[in-house]
């Protein structure tokens, strides 16, 4: 049994353990390139978003390389995903692949007797281990990523920052032992946070980004937008993390709670995916100070379509500027950097604005 | 004049290449407006080539670039802004409107809006997926019904009762256009009615959720077109002003933001001088095999030396 999924951020590291540590031979998917993009969007319906025809040129990357069992979210919403991993079944059939595919639905019990039809039995010990060391994997790169986000506007020698995260992920991957984990991220937390310079030149903008929980966390179907951002010098923050979704799936921890009363003046209801939460975390970045906020989603991706439409109100009420972006395979560099530019010029002189009160309209700004 | 320290500002865009010549103060001197014709290297040595033949002798204190070529036009004159053509374009409209509230600019192949609060832009979209409404199509139409693209919009104001034309994909505008001549319609009409439609579809496009409010500034290229101008006014029910330098504010924007940085940081220019319209530009391009990306790569060679790269996504190429 080949095991493989597919790929988001750096979420592939986390998985992978999981079923190693499990005694299971995993095919991890080709990182995704152009080919995978053009592999997706041949052979997927047109209509369907992004994140839909990536998965499925990653399977068909990880099918080629041998992989005969998929694992791929499933579950009746919260948008269209969940009937994803049914329609990718069925073109992968008709195009001659041989497979099974496990779907995680809803609901223990049915799980727990699926999961023993499809991996056989697993002792509870071993469970245990696989998933302590995933867990504490998926930690890692989510508190280190975090810290990128913010460094990468500060870093005095160009690039390093991103060096150094590349080099962290490489060594996390090759571990197995959980103290190498723990000490790999306190190794990177000190190497990354001294990256910036001791004396810092004014205080940096600060972005918020939201959004489709895809779009946000796989830099390759966003361009690289927080990349960009941060070589612009600005700080990125967001709330959506691999861990910080499934510890609210698994009901361990409530954002919901908060991101619901954030949102409530302007969007009282569930809207499917993330819209709720882009409302929300746009209200709570606003009032936390942040200079804009820039929110992502796949190109008809409905849940963000509501959203976006009631960013601009949102935007008024709570005095932040917001962009957005809608992304599909036809999205190109040239014009996401000319809005992104433009959007930090626009906070800058607004923060600027600010910071010197109404003397600033009488200074030489445009001329005499 | 020769004591007199000047600043220049390029747009090299998708349909021309403007520069912008601006005086210590930042007022603008000269205007240089050039097709870009698929050539913006050798377009931008015949712009400065006009510039110096104007002004021999004089001494650039900051150059600024902006506009779909900024990056290129960057290296090639030694810039010292880069800026993205909505901050010019925004910088420029409030320099000469100081009380602007929105800006609208319709170029070659694309079309923005920028909204203005005390002098500060505050919010702006850009066309994203389609150019239906830019003066490319225009240009295309106008060669169509063989009608010198100046003239364009006064056949428009000619009009008595503009037909409807599909506006929202520039294709289907052109059948719809033919299939209302076929009918026997006037041109007049047809084209009165086609640029009410690109008002329609900017509007409903790039204008959507935005407060359009006065005093209104259209540039940009199409802003010649008096017929588009029209258009507006009717559709916003409120007058519409278009600057006298309509067609250049994005290269004054970038003059005026150079000047700012030199002088704000109080720093030299980087300008390489007139000398470089001698020099031989080049570029080449290559496909880059070291993995599935297949990344086109770019080189741009002066004189035979490389000076910039680009078109990577990984650290391969980093290093010029």
């Amino acid at each position: 049994m080949q095991i493989t999924f597919p790929h988001m951020g750096d979420m592939a590291v986390a998985v992978k353990a999981l079923f190693q540590e499990l005694g299971f031979s995993v095919v991890v998917p080709p990182p995704i390139s152009r080919k995978t993009l053009n592999l997706g969007v041949k052979y997927s319906p047109e209509f369907a978003c992004l994140p839909f025809k990536i998965n499925l040129g990653n399977f068909m990357e990880a099918l080629d390389k041998g992989a005969d069992l998929i694992v791929m979210g499933g579950g009746c919403g919260p948008c269209r995903f969940g009937y994803y991993a049914e329609v990718q079944r069925e073109i992968l059939q008709e195009m001659g692949y041989e497979f099974s595919m496990y779907v995680i639905e809803p609901g223990i019990i049915n799980n727990i007797r699926k999961i023993r039809e499809t991996f056989g039995p697993l002792p509870f010990r071993k469970v245990v281990s696989a998933v302590r060391l995933a867990w504490n994997k998926a930690r890692a790169i989510d508190e280190i990523y975090k810290l990128v986000l913010e460094k990468r506007a500060l870093e005095v020698e160009e690039g390093l920052v991103d060096k150094l995260y590349a080099g962290f992920i490489r060594k996390i991957d090759e571990t197995m032992s959980l103290d190498e984990v723990r000490r790999l991220r306190r190794e990177y937390r000190e190497k990354i946070e001294d990256t910036s310079a001791k004396y810092k030149r004014g205080i940096p903008l600060k972005v918020g980004l939201v959004g489709e929980i895809y779009l946000v966390l796989e830099p390759f179907v966003n361009l690289e937008i927080e990349k960009r951002l941060g070589q612009l010098g600005v700080m990125v923050e967001r709330d959506l993390y691999m861990t910080n979704w499934l510890l609210n799936f698994l009901h361990l921890r409530n954002d919901e709670k908060h991101i619901r009363r954030a949102a409530r003046k302007y969007l009282g209801s569930f809207v499917g995916g993330h819209g709720i939460d882009s409302v929300g975390n746009t209200v709570r970045y606003s009032r936390r100070g942040f200079d804009g906020v820039i929110q992502l989603g796949p190109f008809t991706c409905m849940p963000e379509i509501i959203a976006r439409s009631i960013l601009p109100a949102v935007s008024k009420g709570e005095g932040i500027p917001v962009l957005t972006f809608f992304f599909d395979e036809h999205s190109a560099d040239a014009g996401i950097q000319t809005r992104l530019e433009a959007f930090v010029d626009l906070l800058e002189r607004k923060k600027r604005q600010r910071m010197k009160g109404l003397e600033y309209k009488g200074e030489i700004v445009y001329g005499q | 004049m020769a004591s007199e320290k000047y600043y220049l500002g390029v747009d090299v865009g998708s349909v021309s290449t403007d520069l912008a010549l601006l005086d210590s103060f930042g007022n603008l001197v000269e205007k240089v407006y050039l097709r870009t014709r698929g050539k913006p290297v050798e377009v931008l040595k015949e712009g400065l080539r006009i510039i110096e033949e104007k002004y021999p002798g004089i001494e650039i204190n900051g150059v600024g670039t902006t506009g779909s070529g900024r990056a290129l036009a960057g290296v090639v004159l030694g810039a010292d802004v880069v800026k993205n053509e909505i901050s010019t374009h925004a910088v420029a409209a409030s320099r000469i409107f100081p009380d602007v509230r929105t800006v609208m600019e319709i170029g070659g192949q694309d079309s923005k809006i920028i909204i203005i609060r005390d002098g500060i832009p505050v919010d702006f979209a850009m066309n994203s997926v389609c150019a239906a409404g830019t003066g490319s199509f225009l240009d295309q139409q106008a060669a169509r019904l063989e009608i010198p693209i100046e003239e364009f919009g006064y056949y428009a104001l000619q009009a008595k009762n503009p037909v409807r034309i599909a506006g929202r994909c520039s294709v289907f505008a052109e059948s719809d256009m033919i299939h209302k001549q076929q009918l026997g319609y006037g041109l007049p009409e047809i084209i009165a009615g086609l640029c009410e439609a690109m008002v329609r579809n900017y509007l409903n496009n790039v204008g959507k959720g935005k407060e359009i409010e006065e005093p209104i500034v259209f540039q940009g290229g199409v802003a010649a077109n008096v017929g588009i101008r029209a258009a507006f006014e009717k559709e916003l029910g409120c007058k519409v002003h278009v600057p006298e330098y309509y067609d250049v504010m994005g290269a004054i924007g970038a003059g005026i933001l150079a000047r700012e940085y030199i002088l704000e940081n109080k720093k030299k220019t980087n300008f390489k001088g007139f000398k470089i319209t001698d020099f031989a530009f080049k570029t080449s391009s290559f496909e880059c095999d070291g993995c599935p990306n297949h990344c086109e790569i770019v080189n741009i060679y002066e004189n035979e030396k490389l000076i910039a790269r680009w078109g990577y996504q990984c650290a391969r190429w980093e290093a010029v």
